[in-house]
């Protein structure tokens, strides 16, 4: 169902004195998903994954650029599509309470997002009070405001109003973020549910465990890269990830011993060639001249010359 | 240390740096042309010529003739030196006092901090020309009344910004750090207070200007500077109201524009350098 | 919410309090140290005609002799019975001088204060939410170019313009000279506050506009904001159905607190327009060295502006809903 080729983000903006500077935020990723499926983009915090979300609806703010492809449903995805599909065919899960108005009462806010999506007004209110039975809050919840909502149902509000319309593409930020277990379980759940109805969905994390738990497929991100794109399955034992990278990460996860340094205490090259340096013990000179090709191996995908 | 960002450099063009440095250029040959004008001309244009009496915006005479038949241009300019001047001085002191206050306020302890909140809240508790009016009535009016009912009114917005950037400051890691490392108060105020506290500072004082010259220009017009060596533009414009009626136009809307471009000037130049200073204020 | 607002009210008496106690003290002094004589300022052109027991007997009525502690515990004495004393111009009590004065100013702030609330409001949500779009940078202009404007050349400029060109408005006045004030007509009334409102509201639009301009983009430019675009809300979508309601209420919260200002803009704007309000009876209390007057004006203006500020904390109480609801998570 989508289609990302090479796909790059790049920000101005303004330091000391008013010097104009260009930031890229992601340098080259890629990316499928077809429906029914769960494909995780993982990654360090602050990586610039939740750019591709806010990319892929087309909301990047006025000072983004972007370059490389973004194919939907067979057709690229102009600012003008962007625009019509948005909250119909493609939908966001927000990371935080801070994503809904204070002032309006999640009830409301959940029909608006059904009437957006297309459903008539009266049907919108109804899909409204589907939502919040179908993630089991009760009635009343629709007349609260978001303050009054505990971890849990922010989540499941949230979840709430991606899924009363439509859409088929369901773009999921972060939505373990700050949250226990138990929660967390529930809220991914939740996401494994809608792949398994049919839709396709985008799971954009940092917490590689989490993300183990219910995608079918992970691509790794690093420096503004993808680096290695892997079946979940493949996670069992380091020997069938290929990148130094993911096998580094792999290492970290607790049932592997944290073992450490961590992926985080190496430093990541931004320019030129391979991201991954300094932890890397394939590196070698040709790894510094350029960006290799994401190429097949075995089962998923591996940018790396020693893999 | 991670970053997912590469920086590189754009090579020189007319951006939205250059164009704000060209703003702050205009802005500073505008009032070193006024001042040096308003030097230039001297006395000569305030002598009166009763011949040419009340006369419209001319060739001659780019802002007409009073009633006295004395130049307008002159007169602005002189007005506007004075004016500049008035305000100038005022919103210095003004911008020292809330400096001297803030900082006490942030650095010498609660008790201190208590009492120069209060006062911020009280000075700002009544209408600015209310205490400008009484300030400049127990000083007996003149200039030096205007100039001291101005500094006095005009500290409480700066002092409050000051006093916050320091408290958030003294709270902050690194200067808790360097003072676990054993530097001493000054060299901790010199390296690392100084250079948060000076632009702010700066900005203030310039943003200040306007202010300051708008209230001391409302003062003399309402007549509180009032004295014929100091024809500030306020006291322009109110000797230049018994003509209005008689249509002689161009005696409060000449002198009144200048002001309201020299004023707007000073307003353009903090508001760049505030640009300059903190970009995180501005995004493309 | 009723057990937050009494004691809210409460503690804000007992500042007022406080402050009036504090600008009391602090204003005697300042008249006590003005070089200005009351009695030469209330004599004026007369004063050769003053000889030295005429002096003395009016020094003597006034307490001008009295040390200057004896002088603020009568004055503050009879401050706090409600006798504000005797305006020295009018020769009537303060409290009645300022009743009339302000009734007069207070349709004049009235009218002012709502045009450029209202507009103010408009112009800035516009504005922030078409963010430098051409209109946005015309508004911007129009603000600013205002801020550096004085409030009495705006007048002046109004005053050559529709009274003595054009003639569509009178000169000054609150109404027709000559008339008394109950003579005057409504329409008579109104025809003579025009100009000096528009002047009030044309610099007061600049402000509101200015600050609703800066709470519109922060709100455009939140979370929730990017949340309803995500969703497939348009500009003014976003705008109407949610910046609006966060901003409503800073909003609100300012309107009631640029009181000092507009009691500020009055007393040039009537000064301009002769108006006979509370403003210009503060500028000849000022010159003429109307003591009582000018104290009772200082302490009534603290008054009225810290009403304002208390109204706009007020409405924050009442309005936001995590106030409203007690704030408790059920």
């Amino acid at each position: 169902m989508l289609h990302v080729r090479n796909l790059s983000i790049h920000f101005t903006r303004y330091a000391l004195g008013l010097r104009k500077q260009e930031v890229r935020a992601i340098r080259c990723l890629d990316l499928d998903l077809a429906a029914g499926e769960v494909v995780a983009v993982v990654g360090q915090s602050g990586a610039g994954k939740s750019l591709l979300a806010h990319a892929l609806l087309g909301i990047l703010p006025s000072n983004a650029r972007i370059e490389g492809e973004m194919i939907f449903r067979d057709e690229p995805l102009t600012p003008e599509r962007m625009a019509r599909l948005r909250g119909r065919e493609i939908a966001l899960v927000p990371q935080a309470v801070t994503y809904l108005n204070p002032l309006l009462r999640v009830g409301a806010q959940i029909a608006r997002a059904a009437r957006l999506s297309g459903l008539t007004r009266a049907r919108a209110v109804e899909a409204a009070r589907e939502a919040l039975a179908r993630y089991h809050l009760a009635r009343e919840v629709g007349a609260w405001f978001p303050f009054q909502l505990s971890g849990g149902m922010v989540r499941r509000v949230l979840t709430a109003t991606a899924t009363v319309g439509l859409a088929d593409l369901v773009l999921a930020d972060e939505p373990t973020n700050g949250l226990d277990r138990e929660t967390a379980a529930e809220s991914l759940k939740h996401l494994r549910e809608l792949a398994d109805a049919g839709k396709a969905v985008l799971l954009i994390t940092h917490d590689v465990g989490a993300a183990l738990e219910v995608a079918d497929r992970v691509a790794v991100f690093c420096g503004g890269v993808t680096v290695e794109v892997a079946w979940a399955g493949d996670f069992k034992r380091t020997g069938l990830l290929r990148h130094p990278y993911t096998r580094a990460l792999w290492a970290a996860l607790p049932a592997n011993g944290f073992s450490l340094p961590g992926p985080s205490a190496h430093v990541i090259r931004l320019e030129g060639g391979c991201p991954y340096v300094s932890g890397c013990l394939s590196h070698g000179p040709a790894c510094d001249a350029g960006l290799p090709d994401l190429l097949p191996a075995d089962r998923g995908l591996v940018r790396c010359r020693h893999a | 240390m991670n970053q997912a960002d590469a920086i590189y450099w754009k090579p020189w063009q007319w951006d939205r740096r250059t164009r704000t440095l060209a703003q702050v250029a205009a802005c500073l040959a505008l009032f070193t042309t006024i001042f040096l004008m308003a030097w230039l001309h001297g006395d000569h244009g305030l002598t009166t010529h009763l011949e040419l009496r009340k006369q419209a915006p001319s060739v001659m005479h780019p802002f007409g003739t009073d009633w006295l038949g004395r130049d307008m241009l002159a007169r602005t300019l002189k007005g506007l030196r004075i004016s500049l001047g008035i305000g100038m001085g005022a919103a210095v002191c003004s911008s020292i006092l809330a400096l001297f206050l803030g900082l006490s306020a942030a650095l010498l302890g609660r008790k201190v901090d208590t009492v120069v909140t209060w006062m911020v809240d009280a000075a700002m508790a009544s209408p600015h020309i209310v205490l400008l009016i009484l300030i400049s009535f127990a000083c007996g009016g003149g200039p030096k009344g205007i100039i001291l009912a101005v500094t006095l009114s005009h500290w409480p917005g700066l002092t409050r910004v000051i006093r916050a950037e320091v408290l958030q400051l003294r709270t902050s890691d690194y200067i808790r750090l360097s003072a676990r490392l054993g530097r001493s108060p000054w060299w901790i105020a010199r390296h690392h207070l100084l250079p948060h506290v000076l632009p702010q500072f700066m900005v203030g004082l310039l943003l200040l200007f306007p202010h300051a010259i708008l209230h001391a220009a409302g003062l003399t017009f309402l007549g509180f500077g009032m004295s014929p060596h100091t024809p500030a533009i306020g006291a322009l414009l109110s000797e230049s109201m018994r003509y209005l009626s008689m249509g002689l136009w161009w005696l409060a809307v000449a002198p009144g524009a200048a002001l309201v471009v020299t004023v707007k000037a000073f307003d353009v130049l903090g508001t760049n350098v505030k640009l300059l200073l903190n970009p995180r204020t501005t995004r493309e | 919410m009723k057990n937050t607002i009494i004691p809210f009210l409460g503690k804000k008496a007992v500042r007022l309090a406080v402050l009036l106690a504090a600008l009391a003290v602090f204003s005697f002094i300042l008249v006590s140290v003005s070089p200005i004589d009351p009695i030469d300022a209330y004599v004026g052109a007369s004063i050769l005609k003053l000889s030295p027991e005429q002096r003395e007997i009016i020094a003597q009525r006034w307490g001008l002799n009295d040390p200057p502690l004896e002088r603020f515990l009568r004055w503050a004495g009879r401050l706090l019975q409600g006798d504000f004393g005797i305006s020295t111009i009018f020769n009537e009590p303060v409290s009645t001088v300022i009743g009339k004065r302000f009734m007069t100013s207070f349709w004049l702030m009235a009218l002012a204060w709502t045009i450029s609330g209202v507009l103010g409001f408009i112009l800035g949500l516009i504005a922030g939410t078409r963010e430098n779009s051409p209109l946005d940078s015309v508004i911007r202009l129009y603000a600013y170019t205002m801020a550096a404007t004085p409030t009495f050349w705006v007048g002046m400029v109004l005053l050559t313009v529709f009274s003595v060109s054009l003639g569509w408005t009178p000169v000054c006045c609150a109404w027709p000279p000559g008339l008394s004030a109950d003579q005057a007509t409504l329409w008579q009334r109104i025809h003579h506050l025009l100009l000096p409102a528009v002047t009030l509201s044309l610099i007061g639009v600049a402000q509101i506009t200015m600050h609703t301009r800066e709470k519109t983009v922060e709100a455009m430019r939140s979370d929730y904001a990017i949340f309803a675009r995500a969703q497939g809300e348009s500009t003014w979508g976003v705008s109407l159905r949610h910046a609006v309601r966060n901003v409503a209420l800073p909003a609100v919260t300012l309107q009631f607190g640029s009181l000092g200002e507009l009691f500020g803009g009055s007393v040039l704007a009537e000064q301009v327009f002769s108006y006979p309000g509370l403003g210009r009876a503060t500028v000849e209390a000022g010159i003429r060295g109307d003591v009582p007057l000018l104290l009772g004006i200082v302490l009534f203006s603290a008054v009225f502006v810290f009403t304002g500020n208390t109204v706009a904390d007020l409405t924050y109480l009442a309005v936001d809903p995590r106030i409203r609801t007690g704030g408790d998570k059920p």
